[in-house]
């Protein structure tokens, strides 16, 4: 036992040695959650407007102003000609245009009916959608007020309400996912890491010669990054409770259970991944890129499961941070028990014990 | 000269000798470039809707029918009570809940006035967002439809109405592999280099090359571009992988501007981000120092560049953040470039920009890099 301790003293010096990548360890969860919390949001906000006014009446007028009071999107520039909005979206500053025909008050007024040309940059589908989507809004509102109201009959309304998440924020669906994302970092990456630079440098041969369990050996190096992870989710959990004012509605006890098993999971696969590769170089790339990206694809948290095709969904259920991602988002948000979650709960633990026999069997007591 | 074949001709042996190296370089990032596009959507399809019917009437069938006709809601569930709907709802087997009141149709015909009530989970506030503004536009359809039933239009309508014709230039259908391929092709040829190029150098300090080579008399230029020809070669090789191959092949993606253009920015702005590479090689003891580093300059680098969310949105800071970063300057050129066809005098500020960074990274790592230790 005794000499347990001394190993797992001795990674500990190891990780605290390295100051350069502490500051990832703890570096990289503060700058996520506060780039997702404040900086990143699929809202489309401060978009630049280009207006080509041939008729400059009431009306067009009347809808201009509306537009430069939206908060969604701003005019840059009113064009003479509507030549001139290829050249405006070529620059890449301009989102969208709107064209208001020669007469447009007049046709109005007398016919009853207008059109209005909308054109959006659509090199990005996303915001071309919801900007069209929003100038359609403003329009349809200007028409309102200009027809006298009189009520609807048959009116079917809708009474909406929000579940979980009332102001919509973005932090909700994210902080499950930055957690799943860092820890599965720390876990795989360093581990993997720690265990083949020992490999690499020769140094592994004394500590397997040593007389002490060398399974141990590989124990005592997992040790630190399980605690470093707990810390970690820690300073997570604290910022979004703190900074992003996150309700956290679930068991602390259970969540702290459930990740511990997923560090134990993501520790695995870092083992798994430090006994099939000899160089520290192979074992970071394959742990980065081939780890990472996927991870934070198909945890679910950037961009819906549910959409991509069917091959891709079969590939998310293999990720074990899609599982902890759900786990975490019932009890965190939803505060949720077991009982909704022991199914997610049985996987990790299968994949666990899977990863471990797995790296278990291709341990190798003797290096070549 | 001399001298510079001979060290670029020991990089190459060494990076081709690396086995388990090779499909990292080559085909992870074509693997990616695969994958990556079809997952990276955000459209919204396939909510799944729960339906509390209390009322069984046919006006109540007719709703559920044409929100489920849409394409956009399947029909999760369909309960007698709130809470079994609510437990659908905590279990994600729904996403949204529709409750319509006993009373509904008869309501409706009687009073003029009814209301459901809709609960949606906001977990995810865009797709919940988004959800919500589908199933109000099925809903508003439905009922101008009943209205259509039980009252005859006015022949001559006297409330003026706008017609909105939108069109969208430069990428017709709406396809978002158009906008995230050239994206996505930029993150993957920044990672492969920053990485294999701050590894590399501090993979020689590590094992203890690096001494041999600086007792040698070759000058520090001869050694940093003997480091950087090899990677700016593979750079090369792999955008023009990804660009020419899967992006034509399977995307059917083909630049509209000039590829002229497109191949001297990537020039430019591969010699910038191996500078950068090379700077944190300088600066790291360990391989995984300099991986740790990388890597999180890289992840910000990721996430600040305008790939996944506009950087238009982000408040001031994060948009000066954005602006620090060469990552954003490619990705927008790329996008200018291939889909909209932007010209050198569009993309000058870029050019600029990017030769700036260029200049600023290598003349600190020459710098920085010292032949004595």
């Amino acid at each position: 036992m005794k000499q347990f301790i001394t190993f797992i003293r001795k990674e500990f010096y190891h990780v605290f040695r390295d100051q350069k990548t502490l500051l990832l360890l703890f570096g990289l969860p503060i700058a996520q959650i506060v780039l997702f919390g404040f900086a990143l949001s699929n809202e489309i906000k401060n978009a630049n407007l280009v207006v080509c006014d041939y008729a400059r009446d009431d009306a067009s007028q009347c809808i201009i102003q509306k537009l430069s009071v939206n908060q969604n999107m701003q005019i840059e520039k009113v064009l003479l000609s509507h030549t001139q909005i290829e050249a405006a979206f070529k620059t890449g500053k301009v989102k969208i245009a709107i064209v208001f025909p020669a007469g447009f008050n007049a046709s109005l007024q007398h016919f009853h009916t207008a059109t209005l040309q909308v054109i959006a940059d659509a090199s990005d589908p996303n915001t071309a959608t919801t900007l069209t989507n929003y100038i359609s809004n403003i329009v349809k509102e200007y028409q309102q007020e200009i027809t006298r109201l009189t009520p609807m009959p048959l009116q079917v309304t809708t009474q909406v309400r929000m579940l979980y998440n009332p102001e919509l924020k973005g932090a909700t669906n994210f902080v499950p996912g930055v957690m799943a994302l860092v820890l599965l970092l720390v876990c795989v990456l360093m581990t993997s890491a720690s265990i083949v630079r020992e490999k690499e440098k020769g140094t592994m041969e004394l500590l397997l010669v040593s007389p002490f369990n060398p399974f141990l050996v590989i124990v005592s190096k997992a040790v630190p990054y399980f605690a470093l992870s707990l810390v970690n989710l820690t300073v997570i959990l604290l910022l979004s409770v703190f900074l992003l004012d996150m309700p956290f509605h679930g068991s602390l006890l259970l969540f702290y259970a459930e990740s511990s098993l997923f560090i134990i999971t993501a520790l695995s696969l870092g083992l798994l991944i430090s006994n099939s590769t000899s160089s520290l170089q192979s074992a970071m790339l394959i742990s980065l890129m081939g780890m990472l990206v996927p991870a934070m694809l198909f945890t679910g948290f950037m961009f819906p499961i549910e959409n991509m095709p069917m091959p891709l969904q079969w590939i998310s259920q293999l990720i074990p941070s899609k599982w902890y991602y759900t786990i975490a988002k019932a009890i965190m948000i939803k505060g949720l028990g077991i009982a909704a979650i022991w199914k997610e709960t049985l996987v990790l633990l299968g994949m666990t014990t899977g990863l471990l026999l797995v790296s278990l069997k291709k341990f190798n007591i003797r290096l070549q | 000269m001399r001298t510079i074949q001979f060290l670029l001709a020991k990089e190459f042996r060494q990076i081709f000798r690396n086995r388990a190296l090779l499909p990292v370089i080559f085909v992870v990032p074509v693997i990616q470039l695969l994958i990556m596009p079809l997952a990276a959507n955000y459209e919204v399809k396939n909510i799944n809707l729960s339906v509390v019917d209390h009322d069984h009437s046919s006006y109540s069938r007719q709703l559920i029918a044409s929100i489920t006709a849409s394409g956009y809601f399947r029909l999760a569930g369909y309960n007698n009570g709130f809470t079994a709907s609510l437990q659908e709802v905590e279990t994600d087997k729904a996403d949204i809940i529709l409750e319509i009141p006993a009373g509904f149709e008869k309501n409706l015909v009687r009073e003029n006035k009814q209301s459901l009530f809709i609960a949606i989970n906001a977990i995810n506030g865009t797709k919940a967002g988004l959800g919500g503004n589908y199933l109000g536009a099925i809903i508003s359809n439905f009922n101008n439809s009943i209205r259509l039933h039980w009252q005859a239009p006015a022949r001559w309508q006297p409330a003026p109405v706008i017609e909105l014709r939108s069109s969208n230039w430069f990428n017709t259908y709406l396809y978002y592999p158009f906008f995230m391929v050239p994206g996505i092709l930029v993150v993957l040829v920044t990672m492969v280099c920053t990485y294999m190029c701050s590894l590399n150098i501090v993979k020689e300090k590590e094992i203890g090359t690096i001494e041999q080579i600086n007792v040698t008399p070759i000058k520090k230029y001869h050694f940093i571009l003997g480091k950087l020809i090899p990677f700016w070669v593979i750079g090369m090789f792999i955008f023009t992988a990804g660009l020419l191959l899967v992006g034509r092949l399977v995307y059917g993606i083909v630049p509209v501007g000039s590829l002229l253009l497109l191949y001297a920015f990537l020039s430019l702005y591969l010699i910038a981000l191996l500078g950068l590479g090379l700077l944190i090689s300088t600066y790291a003891d360990s391989q995984q120092q300099a991986m740790s580093v990388a890597f999180f300059f890289i992840m910000i680098f990721l996430l600040m560049s305008g790939l996944f969310t506009p950087i238009e949105s982000m408040p001031g800071w994060a948009r000066t953040i954005a602006a620090c970063n060469p990552v954003t300057y490619f990705i927008d050129v790329m996008r200018m470039v291939v889909l909209k066809g932007s010209s050198f005098t569009d993309i000058r500020v870029h050019f600029l920009v990017i030769a700036g960074f260029a200049l600023l990274f290598n003349s600190w790592a020459v710098l920085n890099y010292k032949k004595t230790s």
